[in-house]
């Protein structure tokens, strides 16, 4: 039976926040491209106490981990942390994921935040993969109007992917 | 305990918890959910590759005092010394070892040591109340800490949260990740608190109360809770092409 969740409360960012938590890959890094974005609320409100978490696989579609069954591809933490600016914006500093057996590229994203007792889970998905995005299934599982939430946008240093809790253009989340 | 996916690969899946057991988004007793909690269904998120991994965080992420929150700084925090410890468990009872366990908490008055808590209590310099460790080959985690006090906020009239510590855990996949509260026993502010009070199941609740234990009391020194941390188990076996049948 497990442990219930609660809501990592208006100071997560005492206990959460890693230096180096943005930066997937360092700086430098070839293909590194900045994810950036603002969380809303209902209210079209910028949150300023929410936390973006990332987890993805490198560019070749490949995770460091045992249960990998196509063996574990050491040296990628393919994790990111970033708790929002005043202002609500996050910004990850990462590699395009590679495609998944039967997958589009994606990255899983968490939203902590005061006023969520549970994280809530979407996906970023990326807008040159039109043919691999519209044959995925979990894309395709989604009703077929609010897909473009799931989908970032092109910017001048990466993309763009905003998070609306609430409301008009809801982004669309996940029962994981 | 594993699925063949269309790609062709085994995977295992994990169960998704009963009813009640996690708090729901939209919880109208604690109010800032009411602009915060998606209005729209949820969709199911298949369990694949990118679920079953998740991050495997080490030692790398560790200071040497970052489990012992009364010596991180040359003197030590006013307050009650606590020892908290556990064990982090898959929904098997299985230990989940070298898995990252992150805590924040207020201090013995009830402040936190952040720019936004401005309440008549007084900040102590010498506590942060962060901490980090990692749990043992047992999925064993021990801090040294003070007691949290409860603090006021402004839910509802004279709301006060009961005093509680902030766990983040991970376990081994994305499915598994857990943010919760551990509180302490017989508190008498649970009645009025809609945080503790949104789960729904009672039993389910109760499991974020940690256990006086005397047995790990350090005479003339600390005293001592126990707070085992459950996630997520994996299913029993199903393969994906007979369940789609």
């Amino acid at each position: 039976m497990s442990t219930p969740s609660q809501t990592v409360g208006p100071y997560l960012a005492l206990g959460l926040p890693w230096a180096d938590g943005p930066t997937v890959v360092e700086e430098g890094t070839p293909g590194a491209v900045w994810i950036r974005g603002v969380v809303y609320d209902g209210a079209g409100t910028p949150v300023p106490d929410g936390l973006i978490e990332t987890w993805q696989a490198d560019a070749h579609g490949r995770f460091d981990h045992p249960d990998d069954p196509r063996g574990a591809q050491p040296g990628f933490r393919g994790f990111g942390r970033c708790p929002t600016t005043d202002d609500g914006e996050y910004g990850i500093l990462t590699v395009v994921p590679g495609a998944l057996p039967g997958e589009a590229p994606h990255i899983n994203v968490s939203v902590f935040a005061r006023g969520l007792l549970h994280r809530v889970v979407t996906r970023i998905y990326f807008p040159e993969n039109t043919a691999a995005n519209a044959a995925d299934p979990v894309l395709a599982a989604v009703p077929a109007e609010r897909r473009d939430t799931l989908v970032a946008r092109k910017s001048e240093d990466g993309y763009t992917f905003d998070v609306r809790l609430q409301g008009e253009g809801e982004t669309v989340f996940f029962d994981v | 305990m594993t699925a063949l996916s269309e790609s062709g690969l085994i995977l295992p899946r994990y169960r998704r918890d009963p009813e009640g057991t996690h708090p729901p988004l939209d919880s109208p007793g604690y109010k800032s959910t009411g602009l915060r909690h998606p209005k729209q269904p949820l969709v199911l998120l298949p369990h694949k590759l990118t679920e079953i991994t998740g991050p495997l965080l080490g030692p790398g992420r560790l200071g040497e005092l970052d489990n012992d929150l009364t010596k991180q700084h040359p003197e030590e925090p006013q307050g009650q010394r606590i020892i908290v410890h556990g064990r982090l468990l898959d929904g098997d009872g299985r230990p989940v070892p070298n898995s990252l366990v992150e805590i924040w908490q207020a201090n013995a008055g009830g402040r936190y040591k952040h720019v936004w808590d401005n309440w008549p209590c007084p900040v102590d310099p010498h506590f942060d109340g962060v901490g980090r460790t990692i749990t043992d080959n047992e999925g064993r985690y021990e801090f040294t800490t003070i007691k949290p006090g409860a603090y006021p906020w402004k839910n509802h009239d004279n709301a006060w949260r009961p005093a509680h510590i902030h766990f983040s855990v991970f376990g081994t996949a994305f499915t598994q990740r857990l943010v919760t509260q551990m509180y302490f026993p017989d508190d008498p502010l649970f009645s009025q608190d809609p945080i503790f009070n949104s789960v729904p199941d009672e039993k389910a609740r109760n499991r974020m109360i940690s256990r006086f234990d005397l047995s790990r009391t350090v005479p003339e020194w600390a005293l001592a809770f126990e707070f085992d941390i459950v996630l997520r188990g994996r299913e029993a076996s199903v393969f994906e092409n007979e369940e789609d049948e």
